[in-house]
């Protein structure tokens, strides 16, 4: 997407790689993005990155760093979380969706799996994918079959209570949820979390499909940045509200620092703990 | 003895039926915004006076009275949502009380302004006449208002499970935030949720001004909402039903065999004993606990 200027100068200036050869511009373009909390906490200090349509982009980072912020930014949640975009702009395509509300974001195309889940816990499982097709009511029948393709698992537990179901399920009915605005740009926060391995791995093969199958674009903020490097096209890294580090995910599993800080790889084999930390200390990107 | 009995259950379960449709606005707002509303009685006596002026004073069909009266009571609600209530959002609970039982006090001045202090005498809607039953002589207005709060009742029940708006609804109820990446606009599931309230405030407030009267008094029904709610647990419509239903039998059942004022306290002492042994009442919503 070239049709501002400001958007082309902003996202050089923070360093990310332009990565629209011949393609059809991004779906998603954040830039300069910034957040204050409660007037004071500036969480995102211009935030500027990308995502092509059609890709898997994987958004990492450590604890506090500002990703979910960021998809509160997207998704619109911020002010009620007593947070504010204060400068930059987020496009979806190209509608302007810096400062809409939560409905118009979803409208628009593009849907969130909350970090931690977050199903409706006293409705059904049928009645969350109902619930989840909210914007589009015609279409409901359909996306909740659809849905149950994916997820099997969940069609035998239509009728239970979803607070009942297992993590995974959980996790599942999550993502299933958020199909149903049937979007173009599914992000998701965390998906990983809290879950064992295998299941993580099922998670992660569905969110595959789901890219490859629907041709969903997916963003997806993790911790677990082995794995989301694994399944992604293009990685950011993310460092106190900012990025500090983008990327093809190949490049970046390459990366020296990438593999000291976020893969848990040493170069040169184990030093002691507080060697890391103070090395840590001392050594920032930017 | 069984005719008495069964007089007693008739007139119980009317009463019942107005407790359970004021319960169920409180229950309704509660459920979906989380605000406590101490003026639920006040809409019942808002939706009792405003089907009286439609039908005693402007001379109107009945049905068109009530279609003025849910007219009156859903604009109130949904003036009083966004001037009164949204302001309020994230303020304190004891706040929002507090706005809630100013704004009791205010309603019944405005109807005490508009129609005085002199009850009213409210035309006919429902049919007159009894019937026998078992013995006992039953009001037939009795049988009809009970039959109408079921049928409200089971109304709203299926809105709630089949509806679109009625799942956007408990499902705001349920997760704000995850309801608003749904796409499901809060504001709006607020504003209908007072705006049923109002609803159901006048189909109650019908079944007061024909089963008790239009008066000041109508408002006393609003602290009966406690007892019955509680009983049925604050977020459950089912509970409501049942709640109404077994408050209102069991005042009858103490005035017709115990008596002596018992039936006026009794209510209260429901109301204590379920928040010492069950506080959810017998249907609301234990939180769910996953190990």
């Amino acid at each position: 997407m070239t049709d501002s200027a400001p958007t082309a100068t902003a996202t050089t200036a923070a360093g990310a790689t332009r990565d629209d050869a011949g393609g059809p511009g991004p779906l998603l373009a954040i830039n300069n993005l910034e957040v204050i909390y409660d007037e004071v906490i500036l969480v995102l200090r211009g935030l500027s990155m990308e995502v092509a349509t059609g890709q898997i982009v994987a958004l990492l980072g450590s604890n506090g760093a500002g990703k979910s912020t960021t998809m509160k930014a997207i998704t619109g949640l911020l002010p009620t979380e007593h947070g504010e975009t204060t400068d930059g702009t987020i496009h979806l395509r190209d509608t302007d969706i810096t400062h809409a509300d939560p409905a118009q974001i979803v409208r628009a195309g593009a849907s969130l799996v909350m970090e931690g889940r977050h199903v409706f816990e006293h409705l059904t499982v049928h009645e969350n994918l109902v619930a989840g097709g909210f914007t589009r009511p015609a279409e409901t029948d359909d996306g909740i079959a659809e849905v149950y393709e994916y997820f099997p698992a969940l069609e035998q537990r239509r009728d239970q209570a979803a607070g009942y179901l297992s993590g995974g399920e959980q996790q599942m009915l999550a993502i299933g949820r958020a199909l149903m605005a049937s979007p173009t740009l599914l992000m998701l926060d965390e998906p990983s979390l809290g879950l064992a391995p295998m299941l993580v791995e099922e998670i992660f093969a569905i969110i595959q499909r789901l890219n490859r199958d629907l041709g969903t674009t997916v963003l997806l903020v993790e911790q677990n940045a082995r794995q989301a490097l694994d399944i992604a096209d293009q990685g950011y890294i993310m460092e106190s509200g900012r990025i500090v580090l983008d990327g093809s995910a190949a490049e970046l599993a390459d990366n020296p620092d990438v593999k000291e800080f976020y893969l848990g790889m040493a170069e040169a084999g184990r030093k002691s703990y507080r060697d890391v930390k103070h090395y840590k200390r001392r050594k920032r990107w930017l | 003895m069984v005719s008495q009995f069964v007089q007693l259950s008739v007139i119980g379960l009317a009463n019942g039926a107005i407790f359970a449709l004021a319960a169920l606005g409180f229950a309704l707002i509660y459920k979906s915004t989380g605000v406590i509303n101490f003026a639920q009685g006040d809409f019942l006596s808002v939706g009792a006076y405003a089907l009286y002026a439609g039908v005693a004073t402007f001379g109107l069909h009945w049905s068109l009275g009530m279609l003025l009266a849910i007219a009156v009571a859903v604009v109130l609600a949904l003036l009083v949502e966004r001037l009164l209530l949204r302001p309020m959002i994230g303020e304190s609970s004891i706040a929002v009380i507090m706005v809630t039982i100013g704004l009791s006090s205010m309603l019944q001045a405005v109807l005490l302004m508009l129609f005085g202090n002199a009850p009213r005498r409210m035309p006919r809607i429902l049919p007159g006449g009894s019937i026998d039953l078992l013995g006992a002589t039953i009001p037939v207005n009795r049988l009809v208002a009970i039959a109408i709060a079921a049928v409200v009742l089971g109304l709203f029940t299926v809105f709630f499970q089949r509806s679109r708006w009625g799942v956007a609804m408990r499902a705001v109820a349920d997760d704000q935030p995850a309801a608003l990446t749904m796409g499901i606009s809060v504001p709006r599931v607020f504003a209908m949720a007072w705006a049923l309230a109002g609803v159901s405030a006048v189909v109650g407030g019908l079944l007061v001004a024909e089963l008790v009267g239009v008066s000041g008094t109508v408002a006393e029904f609003g602290l009966i909402v406690f007892p019955v709610v509680i009983l049925g647990g604050l977020d459950s419509i089912k509970g409501t039903m049942v709640g109404g239903a077994v408050i209102g039998l069991l005042v009858q059942y103490t005035a017709g065999y115990v008596g002596g004022g018992l039936q006026q306290v009794i209510p209260f002492v429901v109301l204590v004993l379920i928040l010492l042994v069950r506080p959810y009442g017998l249907f609301g919503e234990v939180r769910i606990e996953r190990v």
